[in-house]
């Protein structure tokens, strides 16, 4: 127990530290690195809590996917963070009133939060037990009967925010040449060239 | 102190020594496969190969290691050195973490975990970013566009490895690598293991590692005789080796996935005596070296793909076959009854 209580400081400790220099790295790239660091700490805190399932598909969707595009996106731009500071202190006042409202506004719902009577119940029912099935097939086990709709539901729409994205980039370019293969490919020697007599001191006509 | 001592201290002791000694075992495993990859490059166009350093060369290798470790490291004066030094470490020790979890044997492995499969999905889908962060940090164009190129490579194959993965695992119906294998372990033997009922998808895997590994013919980010070194331009020495290291390693876990998911991993290619008294581990790494054979072999007869090329044949043909492997799979798995309960 002791040494799961030393990797949940370390694992805790390095995600918050990280998430802080995400927001206070001069550099984006380093801002977007710490971010990483943070998400893959994340993963070990899942590790810890018997959720491996979830801590290896954070790291694939969130590590692998989502923060390339981020990197991606953030080494292509010229961003200046130190021009962006320049008017940093002017601008203090009202984003401190407005970050402190929005702290009132989330303490006051989140102190006004009764959870029923009942809920905890119907959350504890459907969890199996984690020594006699892994928690993969648990997860399956809701996600596939119980949340079958809300998990179709997500994938429809990802799918139409994907499709969306298509169609708004999508540009139908007229006179670029595109190479296509298969027409290649069915070529034949009878239609592809033309063995031609050339008559000395005549050519072509 | 003594429950300390036996709880907390040993079981660390004996898990840091199994961890030294495959990382010794795989290392040493590197260098031969490296020089086995130049001696059948070489034998392929009757050249000899490496051949001066020790008996049939047999030491070149470790004469590279020397001479690069020996050599100065040399940082780019505007190279971001942090990073710089970084990325060459994140590739190498994340190409050696995948090893923790690959069975050579049955019980051969430093941890057994649930997720297996899914750990070196996950640990390969990071190896992108050694290649990311070292053509960002050593600010230069010619880095950053190659980085560019590789990690748009390396993303778009891994699409289509996770839904091979995914073809394999509704076969097995547990992501525990163990049970991969076990599920292959059928009295057929050698035609019960996977690569024969998944046959587009064991194609599919086979090319797709390749273009991963960035393993000519799908080498455009080194493309040595056309680009220098692609994203590693800038780097020398020891982080150079690093790379290479990290680089060869990711091609030994790739050659243990083929042979896990689709050859049966450990298990004799017929389930009867005089090949049941081989061990395992003789079995697992010799499938491993065929598959690398093959990716030496494909390394040298087949030409170089070109960019647009590349990008086809992974968004336009692998991954609508894949996706469409999937959903046969299933349907037949389920429709036949033969779905793993």
């Amino acid at each position: 127990m002791i040494l799961a209580a030393l990797f949940f400081y370390l694992f805790a400790g390095v995600c918050v530290a990280s998430a802080f220099m995400v927001i206070a790295a001069k550099n984006p790239v380093h801002s977007v690195l710490f971010l990483i660091l943070a998400f893959v700490s994340a993963s070990g805190l899942f590790v810890l809590l018997g959720a491996e399932f979830l801590a290896m598909i954070l790291i694939v969707v969130y590590v692998g996917a989502v923060a390339v595009l981020f990197l991606f996106v953030v080494m292509m731009l010229d961003v200046d963070f130190a021009e962006l500071r320049q008017g940093f202190l002017n601008y203090l006042p009202v984003g401190a009133l407005i970050g402190a409202l929005v702290l009132v506004e989330l303490l006051l719902v989140v102190g006004a939060w009764v959870i029923g009577a009942g809920v905890p119940k119907t959350i504890t029912a459907p969890i199996p037990p984690m020594d006699a099935i892994t928690n993969t097939e648990a997860l399956g086990l809701v996600l596939y009967t119980r949340y079958v709709y809300y998990f179709q539901a997500a994938g429809i729409v990802l799918l139409v925010a994907m499709v969306g994205a298509i169609v708004l980039t999508l540009q139908h370019r007229a006179r670029v040449k595109r190479q296509d293969m298969a027409a290649q490919v069915r070529r034949t020697k009878a239609e592809a060239m033309e063995v031609v007599k050339v008559r000395s001191g005549q050519g072509l006509t | 102190m003594a429950e300390f001592w036996t709880s907390y201290l040993w079981p660390l002791i004996i898990m840091v020594a199994q961890s030294v000694l495959l990382l010794v075992i795989l290392l040493v495993a590197i260098a031969y496969i490296l020089l086995a990859d130049r001696k059948i490059w070489a034998a392929v166009q009757i050249r000899r190969g490496p051949n001066v350093v020790g008996p049939w060369g047999l030491l070149q290798s470790f004469a590279d290691l020397l001479k690069f470790v020996l050599k100065e490291p040399t940082i780019p004066a505007a190279a971001n050195k942090g990073v710089f030094l970084l990325a060459p470490l994140v590739t190498c020790v994340l190409a050696l973490a995948a090893w923790a979890v690959i069975p050579v044997d049955i019980g051969w492995v430093i941890a057994d975990i649930n997720v297996g499969i899914l750990y070196i999905f996950a640990i390969s889908s990071l190896m992108v970013y050694g290649v990311i962060m070292a053509g960002w940090a050593s600010n230069s164009k010619y880095p950053f566009l190659a980085a560019l190129r590789s990690a748009a490579q390396m993303v778009s194959y891994e699409v289509s490895i996770g839904f091979v993965i995914i073809t394999v695992l509704l076969c097995v119906g547990s992501l525990r690598i163990t049970d991969i294998v076990e599920a292959q372990n059928t009295r057929f033997g050698l035609f019960g293991w996977y690569w024969l009922p998944l046959f587009p998808m064991f194609v599919v895997f086979f090319v797709s590692a390749l273009a991963e590994t960035n393993r000519p013919p799908f080498d455009l980010v080194e493309a040595e005789s056309e680009l220098v070194a692609g994203f590693m331009v800038e780097y020398g020495s020891t982080p150079y080796m690093m790379f290479m290291l990290g680089e060869y390693v990711a091609i030994a876990t790739m050659c243990a996935m083929t042979t896990i998911l689709f050859m049966g991993g450990w298990l004799p290619p017929i389930p009867y005596p005089p090949f049941t008294w081989v061990p395992g581990v003789v079995w697992f790494v010799g499938k491993a070296f065929f598959v690398f054979f093959m990716f030496a072999m494909v390394k040298a007869f087949v030409p170089r793909y070109r960019y647009d090329q590349l990008m086809r044949l992974g968004w336009k043909v692998f991954l609508p076959l894949s996706l469409a492997m999937v959903a046969i799979v299933a349907a037949v798995l389920q429709f036949a009854g033969l779905a793993p309960k």
